[in-house]
C-alpha cells in the first residue's frame, strides 16, 4: 500500500497553499476572489511545482485562475459548515461536467465522504467515480466507508454504497468487490440484488479473470424471481457470458412470464437474448413453408391431371416427414412479448418486432407492422432507425407493410436521410397491383426542391421499372422526358437509370438512343456523359450515322473530360472501329493517341491494350480475332437491386445491422437447429406445458384454416395474421391459461395436419371422382354454370375437405336443415339467404333428372356452397386465364375473416347465381360489325387489387371469320379512376365466344368508364356504368356490429324513406332476395322478423353501407340506408325503392 | 451500453461531458463534427456514427446535439429513446432544455444524468422516482435554499423504486384533488394539387394531469373504443382488461404524464377542417411570379379554426415577395425564402386569403418545382375522430376528485402540395 506516503506528500503542499489563501480569504469577500486570482497569476503561472498546468503553456491564464480556485474550494472542503462543503462540491462538478480537469483536490474531496449531507455525499461520490482511476491510492482511504455502508440496515443505503464501490475502477479492490457482490446477491432485498446484478459487468470490466466467479453470481441471481432483478442479471449476463445459454434452461418460462412487468429498459434486453435463445432451442416455424411455396401451391389448386396427384403426394409426404409442431415454449414466448407491442418505448416495440420477425411463423409477422408504423410518428432519429429495419423487412415479407403504403409517403419537411429510406420501402413494396400509384406519387418527388432527393426518386423509378415488367415503358417515357429538365443533376440521373433500362430491351428504343446522344452537347456531369457513350457504343448498330459523329465530337473535347468519360470514348472509338472502322479508322487511332499521352496511367494502359486488341498488325496477338466477340459481346442487363438485401442475417434492431457490419460485441443470430434441443432441459417443477399435447389437435381444428390459407398467396399472412390476432388476443390475454396457449400454439400445427390429412383424403376422392364420373354422363347438360360447378367443386376439394371436416360435425347439420326447411332458422338468416338462392338454382335439374339423385346431388351441393364459396367464383374455363389462383386464396381468407368473428356467422354468401346476374350490352352485334360484347357485374373480389370492381366481359364473334388481338386501348377515365385491362385475346374462332374479367376502379362513383375496344380492325368507343350496387361488396357484420355501426352513420349519413311494398313482396325472401339483387350486399342476422338487414362495404373506399327495410303491418315498409357517403346512400335509396316497390 | 454522453450547442462546442465508464476523450467528438459538416441541414446528421473504436448515437433536440458514445453492440433505438428521455426529464425539470437552462443548473443535470444511469445501464428514468430522489428546482426553493442552506437532493431516500408501482411516489396529498385529461388529436394529411387527400391520418393523445391523494385507482372509458386501432400506453395501464373490456384502468403517476397515445383506424374516413385555393405562378421570361392563396374552414362541425399558421418554402429564385394579407400579419426570409403567414383565426364570413406577387432574380429561367404549403391550425373543444370520453371513475380513495376533460384537435403534418 502506498497510500500514505501519497497522502503526506501531498499534505504539505497543500498546508502552504492552504494558509496563503486563507489569508486572502479572511480579508476578501467572494467577490474580489477573481481579482485575487489575477493578482496572483503571475507568481502561479511560473511556478515549476505544478507541472500539471505547466505543460499547456496557452492556456496557462486560465489554469492558474482555476488554481487559485482550486485552493479555494480545498478550504471551503475543510469547513465545518456544510454548505459550504456543498458550494464547493458543485462548483467542482461543474467543472468536471465542463471537462476541465479537477483531479488535484482528490484528497480535499476524498476526506468529505463520510459527509452527513446527503448532497455532499452524492456529490463527492459523483467526484470519487470519476477520479478514482487516476488517484487509486488515495481512493483506497473511502473502501471503509462503503464497507460500513454494506452492512446498513437500511437497503437504500446498502444498495448505494455497492454501487459507488463497485464503480471505483481501482484494482486493488477487486477481492472486496467480489465478496461485497456475492453478498449483495443474496440479500433479502430485491433492490440491493438489482444492485448486485448491475455490479457484476463493472467488476467484469475491470478483472476479466473473475468470470467464473462472477458467472455463478449471475446463475443465482437468474434464479431470482423478482421483476426488479431480471432485466438488470439479463444485462450482466449478456455483458459477461452471453454464450452460457444453458444457464437460461430452467429460467426461460419465469422470464417469460415476468416480462411484461419488468421495467421497460430491461425488457429490450430481455426480448433481445430471448431471441437468440429461442434460436437455438426451437425449431423453425416457417420450416414448412418451402416446401409449400415449390410444390404445394401448384398441387393443391393446379388441375385435374393425374401426374400432379402424384406431385402433391409426394408433397404430402414431404411435409409428413418433417412435421412440425411448435414447441409450447415457444409459443409462451411470443405470446408473452406480443402485449409489449403496445408499449410506449420505441426500443421495446423495435425489439418485439425483431423478436416475431425471427421467430414467429410467417402468419404472425405481420401484427408487428401496425406497431413499427406507428413508431414513425416518433422523433426522426427514430424514425430512421425504424426504417431502415422495416426497409429490410419489406424485402422478406412485402405483403406486411403493403396496407400501410400511404404511411410511408414523403413529406417535404421529412430531413433528407428520412426521405431516402421511405423512398427505399416504397420501391420494395411496390407490385403490379400498387405501381401506378407509387409511380403518380413519384412523380410529385420529382420536383422538389431537395436535388438529391430527387435524384434518389429517379433512381426508384428505375428500380420500379427493372422490377415491374409491365410499367417499363411508361417509366421510360416518363424519364426520357425528364432528361429536358433544367436541372442538370436530374438530367444526369437520368440519363444513368435510362442506360439501366435500355439494356434490357434496346432494339425498341433507337429513338432514345438518338436523343440522349443529341444531350451530350449540353450534360456536363460526368457519370452521365459516360453511360450515353457507353449506350452508343454498345447499342451502335442502331444508330449508325449518329455514332461516328459522336465519336468526332468527343474525340474534340478528349482532353478536357473528366476520366470515366476518357475511358468511354476510348470504348466507343473501339467498338465504332470494330463495327464501322471505314468511317472511324482515323478517328479511333487520333483517340488511342491522345489517350496514350494521357497523365492517368489507367487511361493510358487502356489504350495500349486496346490497340493491341482491335488494330490488326503484323504481330498481333491471337486475340485480335476475337476482338468482335470481346466488345460487342451480349451483356447482361444490370440488376437493381434494394441495398437491404440480405441485412437480414443480422439480427434486425441491432447496431449491426444498421450499419450493416459487425459491431463490437455483436452476437451472431444462430441458424435454426436441424432438430429440436430435448425440451424438457426447461422443465422447473411441475411440467404444466408438456401436457397438452394430445388433446390440442383435436380440439383446435378450427383455427388450423389461417394458416394453411397463408401458404399460398401474397395476400394471404397479413391478412390471415390480422384477423387471427383480432379474434385471438381477447381470449389470450384476458385468460393467460394454459388452454389459451395450447390453442394457438396447435393452429400453427395445423399446416402440417392439414397436409396429413389431405393425403387421406385423396384416396376418399378418388373414389368419389368415379362416382361422379358415373352419374356424369348420365346428366343432361341443361345448365352449363351448374355442371361446370360441381366437377369444379370437384377439384376443390381437397382444399375444402379440411375445411369440411372440421366443421361437418355442428354446422353442416344445422345448415343442410336450413337448405331443406325452406324458411325460419332466423339466427342464421345469413345462411338462409344463401341457402335460398341454392334452392332455387336446384330447381332447374331437379325437374329434369330423376328426384333421388339429384336430391343427393343438390344436397352435396348446398352443403359444400356454405361450407366455402369456392364455387361461386369458378371461372368458366374460357375466363380461366385471367382469373388466377389467387382468388382462390382471397376467398379463403375472407372466408375466414367472417369464420374469426363469431361462431353465428358462417361463410360468407351472398353471391347471385349466374342466372339472376344482369347482363348488360356493351357492343351491340351490328355495331361492331358481327363482334357483340355483353358485361355483368360479376360480384366477385377482383383479386389482382381489392379495390376494383370486377367486370365480366363476354365476346361473342357472330361473324364468319375470326376476330384476333381483342384488346382495350385508351382508357379515358374520370380522375383517381383506374382500369386493369383483361389480358389480350388473341384469336376469337367465328361463332366463338369468350370470357374475361376485368377490373375497374370506380372510385365510388357512377361514373361511367370509357375506353375503346379494339380489334385487330377496327376501335370501338364503349363505356361501363356501373349501378351503384355494384359499386360495393359485402361486408360481414353481427347484429351487434350492425347497431354500432348505424349509431355511428346518424343523422346526415342516414337516408330513410318510406314505401309501399310491390304486390309480389309478400315475404322476407323476396324483400331479400330484391335487396341483393340491387346492390351486392349481404344479409346481416336480426332478432326481428320485421326487420331485414344488410351490409356491404364500397369496394375503393372501404366505406360501410348499410341497409334496413323494416316491415310494418300495414303493408308499408320503411327503408333506411346509413352511408358515409350520401351521395351513395341517396342513389341506393332510390334503387332498393324500385326494386321493392315493383 | 452508453459509455458517456457530450452535449454539442449549436454552434459546435461542447458545453457538458458525463462519463459512466472509464474518462472517453472528447476528441472523439471529432468524427461528428465531421458528419455534421458534412450534412446540409442540421438535421441531417446521421443518428448512428461508427468511428475507428466507438459508435457515436446522436439526438437533436432544441438544438443542441446529445451524443452518446457506444464501444459495443446495443439496439440503436434504446439508446436513441433513452437519449429522448433524458431530453424530457430535462425540459420536465427546468422547464425548457436549452444550453442555458443546462449551464445553469448543472449541477441538478450532473445528479440526474447519475441517476439515470448506472454503469451505462438505464437504472431510474420514472420522472416520479427522479422527483424523489432530486427536487426540481423552483424559484422559491432556491431561494428558500440560500437562506436556510438545505438542499435540492431529497432527505429521505426514496422508496419509489422498491414498490409495484414504481410510476408513483407514496405519501401524496393535496388539497385540492383534481384529475384532468386533455385529449389532443392531430390530423397529419398530404393534399395534392387538386384539393383531394391523398393521406390522411389521426393521431392522438391523451395527456393527463392528475393530483389525487394517496393512491387512487382509476378506470376512463369511451362511448366508442372501436374508433382506436392502434394503442400505445403509459406503463400504469392494465393491458389485459383493455383488451378484454375496452376500459383503461390504472393507477396514475402523480402530476402530469401521457397515459395513452392512439391512431384511428385508416378506414375511416378522415375531415379535413381546413381547405386551401392557391394560385401561385411563375411566367417564362417574366421576372414576376403570382401568389394567391385564400384559406376557408370544412368540416368543422361548427367549431372555429383558431392559431392558423401557413409556412412555405419558396422556390430558390425567388428574391421577394410582395404581398397583401387580408387578415394577419406574414414574414418572408429572403435568405431561407421561408414565408410564413399568422392567420389567427379563420372567420368564415371573411376568408382569409394572401395575395400579391414574387420577384424573381431577372434573368433566371422560371423554377419548376411548386412549393409545398404547410398548415398549422387549433380547433378547441373537438377531437376530430369523434372520441369521446364516457366516464372516469376513482376507486381505492375516499374522497371525490374534481374531474375534467378537454378536446382539442390540431395540424400535425398538415401539407398542401402545389
Amino acid at each position: 500500500m502506498r497510500a500514505p506516503p501519497a497522502l503526506s506528500a501531498s499534505a504539505p503542499r497543500n498546508g502552504s497553499r492552504d494558509s496563503v489563501s486563507a489569508l486572502r480569504r479572511s480579508a476578501s469577500s467572494a467577490a474580489a476572489e477573481m481579482s485575487a486570482s489575477s493578482a496572483f497569476s503571475d507568481e502561479k503561472g511560473g511556478s515549476a511545482s505544478e507541472p500539471e498546468y505547466g505543460h499547456d503553456p496557452a492556456s496557462g491564464g486560465i489554469f492558474s485562475s482555476d488554481y487559485k480556485r482550486h485552493d479555494d474550494l480545498k478550504e471551503m472542503l475543510d469547513s465545518n459548515k456544510d454548505s459550504l462543503k456543498l458550494e464547493a462540491m458543485k462548483r467542482i462538478v461543474a467543472m468536471i461536467a465542463r471537462g476541465k480537469n479537477a483531479s488535484d483536490l482528490f484528497p480535499a474531496v476524498v476526506k468529505n465522504v463520510a459527509c452527513k449531507n446527503i448532497e455532499v455525499k452524492k456529490l463527492v461520490y459523483v467526484y470519487l467515480v470519476r477520479y478514482a482511476e487516476e488517484q487509486q491510492d488515495l481512493a483506497l482511504l473511502s473502501i471503509s466507508t462503503f464497507q460500513r455502508g454494506l452492512k446498513d440496515p437500511n437497503q437504500l443505503i446498502r444498495a448505494s454504497a455497492l454501487r459507488v464501490l463497485s464503480s471505483i475502477r481501482v484494482t486493488i479492490i477487486v477481492p472486496i468487490m467480489m465478496l461485497a457482490i456475492k453478498e449483495a446477491a443474496s440479500d433479502m432485498s430485491p433492490y440491493v440484488r438489482k444492485t448486485a446484478a448491475h455490479a457484476i459487468p463493472k467488476l467484469h470490466s475491470l478483472d476479466p479473470e473473475q468470470k467464473d466467479q462472477l458467472i455463478e453470481v449471475i446463475e443465482k441471481l437468474l434464479a431470482d424471481k423478482t421483476t426488479l432483478v431480471a432485466g438488470s442479471v439479463v444485462m450482466a449476463f449478456e455483458e459477461v457470458c452471453p454464450d452460457r445459454i444453458d444457464l437460461i434452461h430452467k429460467n426461460y418460462r419465469k422470464l417469460c412470464n415476468l416480462l411484461i412487468d419488468v421495467e421497460e429498459w430491461g425488457q429490450v434486453v430481455i426480448i433481445n437474448m430471448l431471441t437468440r435463445y429461442a434460436r437455438t432451442q426451437f425449431l423453425n416455424p416457417n420450416i414448412n413453408e418451402s416446401l409449400l411455396e415449390d410444390s404445394g401451391e401448384k398441387a393443391f389448386y393446379a388441375s385435374d391431371d393425374e401426374e400432379d396427384e402424384d406431385k402433391k403426394a409426394e408433397a404430402a409426404t414431404l411435409a409428413k416427414r418433417k412435421p412440425y409442431v411448435m414447441d409450447p415454449d415457444h409459443r409462451l414466448l411470443l405470446r408473452n412479448t406480443k402485449p409489449l407491442l403496445q408499449s410506449r418505448n420505441a426500443a421495446v416495440v423495435m425489439a418485439v418486432a425483431q423478436l416475431y420477425f425471427h421467430l414467429a411463423p410467417k402468419a404472425e409477422v405481420g401484427i408487428i407492422a401496425k406497431a413499427l408504423v406507428r413508431l414513425m410518428r416518433s422523433h426522426s432519429e427514430v424514425q430512421y432507425v425504424v426504417l431502415q429495419n422495416v426497409a429490410t423487412m419489406t424485402i422478406k415479407r412485402r405483403g406486411m407493410f403493403e396496407p400501410y403504403l400511404k404511411s410511408f409517403y414523403i413529406r417535404s419537411t421529412d430531413p433528407t436521410q428520412i426521405k431516402i429510406l421511405k423512398l427505399e420501402v416504397l420501391t420494395n413494396l411496390a407490385n403490379e397491383t400498387n405501381i401506378s400509384t407509387i409511380l403518380r406519387e413519384f412523380q410529385t418527388y420529382i420536383k422538389s426542391m431537395d436535388k438529391d432527393f430527387v435524384a434518389a426518386s429517379i433512381q426508384a423509378i428505375g428500380r420500379c421499372a427493372t422490377n415491374i415488367g409491365e410499367v417499363r415503358d411508361t417509366c421510360l417515357n416518363g424519364l426520357v422526358q425528364l432528361l429536358s429538365n433544367r436541372d442538370e443533376l436530374v438530367v444526369a440521373e437520368s440519363v444513368v437509370v435510362i442506360k439501366k433500362l435500355l439494356q434490357m430491351q434496346p432494339e425498341q428504343h433507337s429513338d432514345i438512343i438518338k436523343h440522349m446522344a443529341k444531350l451530350i452537347d449540353n450534360i456536363q456531369v460526368p457519370m452521365a456523359r459516360a453511360s450515353i457513350l457507353w449506350l452508343i457504343g454498345e447499342y451502335c448498330e442502331h444508330v449508325p450515322k449518329i455514332a461516328p459523329d459522336v465519336l468526332r465530337k468527343m474525340a474534340k473535347s478528349f482532353t478536357n473530360e473528366e476520366d470515366i468519360v476518357k475511358l468511354q470514348i476510348i470504348n466507343l472509338a473501339a467498338k465504332l472501329y470494330l463495327t464501322n472502322s471505314k468511317q472511324t479508322k482515323l478517328l479511333t487511332q487520333y483517340v488511342l493517341n491522345l489517350a496514350k499521352y494521357d497523365q492517368n496511367y489507367d487511361i493510358r494502359d487502356r489504350a495500349r491494350f486496346i490497340r493491341q486488341l482491335i488494330v490488326p498488325t503484323d504481330k498481333s496477338g491471337a486475340l485480335n480475332k476475337y476482338a468482335k466477340k470481346l466488345f460487342l459481346a451480349l451483356k447482361p442487363a444490370p440488376v437493381l437491386e434494394s441495398p437491404f438485401k440480405d441485412r437480414d442475417h443480422f439480427q434486425l434492431g441491432s447496431l449491426s445491422h444498421l450499419l450493416n457490419a459487425k459491431a463490437g460485441g455483436y452476437q451472431e443470430l444462430p441458424d435454426w437447429p436441424e432438430s429440436a434441443p430435448d425440451p424438457s432441459v426447461r422443465n422447473v417443477e411441475i411440467p404444466e406445458w408438456s401436457k397438452c399435447t394430445s388433446r390440442k389437435d383435436r380440439k383446435e381444428k378450427k383455427v388450423e384454416k389461417p394458416f394453411y390459407s397463408d401458404s399460398e398467396g401474397e395476400s394471404g399472412p397479413t391478412e390471415s395474421a390480422d384477423s387471427e390476432s383480432d379474434s385471438g388476443s381477447g381470449s389470450e390475454s384476458a385468460s393467460g391459461s394454459e388452454e389459451s396457449g395450447s390453442g394457438s400454439e396447435s393452429e400453427d400445427s395445423g399446416e402440417e395436419s392439414e397436409s396429413e390429412e389431405e393425403e387421406e383424403d385423396e384416396e376418399d376422392q378418388k373414389k368419389k371422382r368415379k362416382k361422379l364420373d358415373k352419374t356424369k354422363p348420365k346428366k343432361p347438360v341443361v345448365e352449363s354454370a351448374e355442371s361446370e360447378q360441381s366437377s369444379g367443386a370437384e377439384d376443390r376439394k381437397r382444399v375444402r375437405k379440411a375445411v369440411k371436416n372440421q366443421k361437418s360435425a355442428s354446422e353442416s347439420e344445422s345448415e343442410s336443415e336450413s337448405s331443406e326447411s325452406d324458411d325460419e332458422s332466423e339466427e342464421e338468416s345469413e345462411e338462409e339467404s344463401e341457402s335460398d338462392t341454392d334452392i332455387r338454382k336446384k330447381k332447374a335439374p331437379v325437374s329434369k333428372q330423376p328426384p333421388k339423385q339429384s336430391k343427393k346431388e343438390s344436397k352435396k351441393e348446398t352443403q359444400e356452397m356454405s361450407l366455402l364459396d369456392l364455387d361461386d367464383f369458378e371461372p368458366s374455363p374460357a375466363s380461366a386465364p385471367v382469373t388466377p389462383v389467387n382468388f382462390l386464396s382471397s376467398s379463403l381468407v375472407s372466408d375466414l375473416e367472417g369464420l374469426s368473428l363469431t361462431d353465428t356467422i358462417l361463410a360468407p354468401t351472398t353471391i347471385a347465381p349466374s342466372g339472376l346476374i344482369k347482363m348488360y350490352e356493351l357492343l351491340h352485334r351490328i355495331t361492331g360489325e358481327g363482334l357483340g360484347v355483353e358485361y355483368c357485374f360479376s360480384r366477385q373480389p377482383f383479386s389482382p387489387d381489392p379495390n376494383m370492381v370486377a367486370v365480366q366481359i363476354q365476346f361473342t364473334n357472330n361473324t364468319n371469320s375470326e376476330t384476333k388481338n381483342l384488346h382495350i386501348e385508351e382508357p379515358r377515365l374520370q380522375s383517381g379512376m383506374r382500369i386493369r385491362e383483361f389480358a389480350e385475346i388473341e384469336v376469337l374462332a367465328a361463332g366463338e365466344s369468350v370470357t374475361v374479367v376485368m377490373g375497374i376502379d370506380f372510385c365510388d362513383s357512377t361514373q361511367a368508364a370509357n375506353f375503346q375496344l379494339c380489334t385487330h380492325t377496327r376501335k370501338f368507343f364503349v363505356s361501363i356504368q356501373p349501378p351503384v350496387g355494384e359499386l360495393m361488396t359485402p361486408a360481414f357484420l353481427t347484429e351487434n356490429d350492425f347497431k354500432k355501426e348505424q349509431g355511428k352513420l346518424m343523422g346526415m349519413n342516414e337516408i330513410s324513406e318510406k314505401l309501399t311494398l310491390g304486390g309480389k313482396c309478400v315475404n322476407e325472401h323476396v324483400i331479400v332476395e330484391r335487396v341483393t339483387a340491387t346492390a351486392n350486399l349481404s344479409r346481416v342476422p336480426c332478432g326481428s322478423d320485421k326487420e331485414c338487414r344488410f351490409a356491404g362495404k364500397t369496394v375503393s373506399s372501404g366505406c360501410l353501407v348499410l341497409v334496413t327495410v323494416a316491415t310494418k303491418d300495414t303493408g308499408g315498409a320503411q327503408l333506411t340506408v346509413n352511408c358515409e357517403k350520401m351521395v351513395i346512400g341517396t342513389m341506393l335509396v332510390k334503387d332498393i325503392l324500385q326494386a321493392l316497390s315493383q | 451500453m452508453i459509455h458517456s454522453l457530450f452535449l454539442v450547442n449549436a454552434s459546435g462546442d461542447i458545453f457538458l461531458e458525463k462519463h459512466w465508464k472509464s474518462v472517453v476523450s472528447r476528441s472523439v467528438c471529432d468524427y461528428f463534427f465531421e458528419a455534421l459538416e458534412r450534412a446540409t441541414e442540421p438535421e441531417n446528421v446521421p443518428p448512428v456514427i461508427p468511428t475507428p473504436h466507438h459508435y457515436l448515437i446522436n439526438v437533436l433536440r432544441h438544438r443542441i446535439y446529445f451524443v452518446a458514445v457506444i464501444q459495443s453492440e446495443v439496439p440503436p433505438l434504446f439508446v436513441i429513446e433513452f437519449l429522448h428521455r433524458v431530453v424530457d426529464t430535462f425540459q420536465d425539470y427546468f422547464g425548457v432544455c436549452t444550453e442555458a437552462a443546462i449551464k445553469d443548473n448543472v449541477v441538478v443535470v450532473y445528479e440526474l444524468l447519475e441517476e439515470m444511469l448506472d454503469n451505462g445501464f438505464p437504472l431510474a428514468t420514472e420522472s416520479n422516482i427522479l422527483k424523489e430522489l432530486i427536487k426540481p428546482p423552483t424559484i422559491l426553493r432556491t431561494v428558500v435554499n440560500t437562506i436556510t442552506g438545505s438542499t435540492n437532493v431529497g432527505e429521505q431516500l426514496p422508496t419509489g423504486q422498491l414498490s409495484v408501482v414504481p410510476w408513483r411516489r407514496t405519501g401524496v396529498k393535496y388539497t385540492n384533488n383534481e384529475a384532468y385529461f386533455d385529449v389532443v388529436e392531430e390530423i397529419d394529411a398530404i393534399i395534392d394539387k387538386s384539393g383531394s387527400t391523398i393521406t390522411a391520418e389521426i393521431q392522438g393523445v391523451i395527456d393527463a394531469c392528475v393530483k389525487l391523494t394517496g393512491m387512487p385507482d382509476l378506470t376512463l372509458s369511451f362511448m366508442n373504443p372501436r374508433l382506436l386501432d392502434d394503442v400505445s400506453f403509459h406503463p400504469c395501464v392494465r393491458f389485459k382488461r383493455w383488451e378484454a373490456e375496452r376500459i383503461l384502468s390504472f393507477i396514475p403517476p402523480d402530476g402530469n404524464f401521457r397515459l395513452l397515445s392512439y391512431h384511428v383506424s385508416s378506414q375511416n374516413l378522415v375531415a379535413i377542417p381546413v381547405y386551401v385555393k392557391h394560385n401561385i405562378s411563375f411566367r417564362e421570361g417574366s421576372s414576376q411570379g403570382r401568389f394567391e392563396l385564400t384559406l376557408g374552414p370544412k368540416q368543422t362541425m361548427g367549431k372555429a379554426v383558431e392559431s392558423v399558421l401557413v409556412s412555405s418554402q419558396l422556390p430558390r429564385g425567388v428574391l421577394n415577395a410582395n404581398l397583401n394579407p387580408s387578415q394577419g400579419t406574414y414574414t418572408f426570409d429572403p435568405v431561407t425564402k421561408l414565408l410564413s403567414w399568422d392567420v389567427g383565426k379563420i372567420n368564415p364570413q371573411k376568408l382569409p386569403s394572401l395575395k400579391g406577387s414574387m420577384s424573381l432574380q431577372a434573368g433566371a429561367s422560371k423554377p419548376d418545382e411548386n412549393p409545398t404549403i404547410n398548415i398549422q391550425f387549433k380547433i378547441q373543444q373537438l377531437a376530430i375522430s369523434g372520441l369521446k370520453v364516457n366516464r372516469l371513475d376513482m376507486y381505492g380513495e375516499k374522497y371525490k376528485p374534481f374531474k375534467g376533460i378537454k378536446y382539442m384537435t390540431k395540424a400535425g403534418k398538415f401539407q398542401v402540395r402545389t
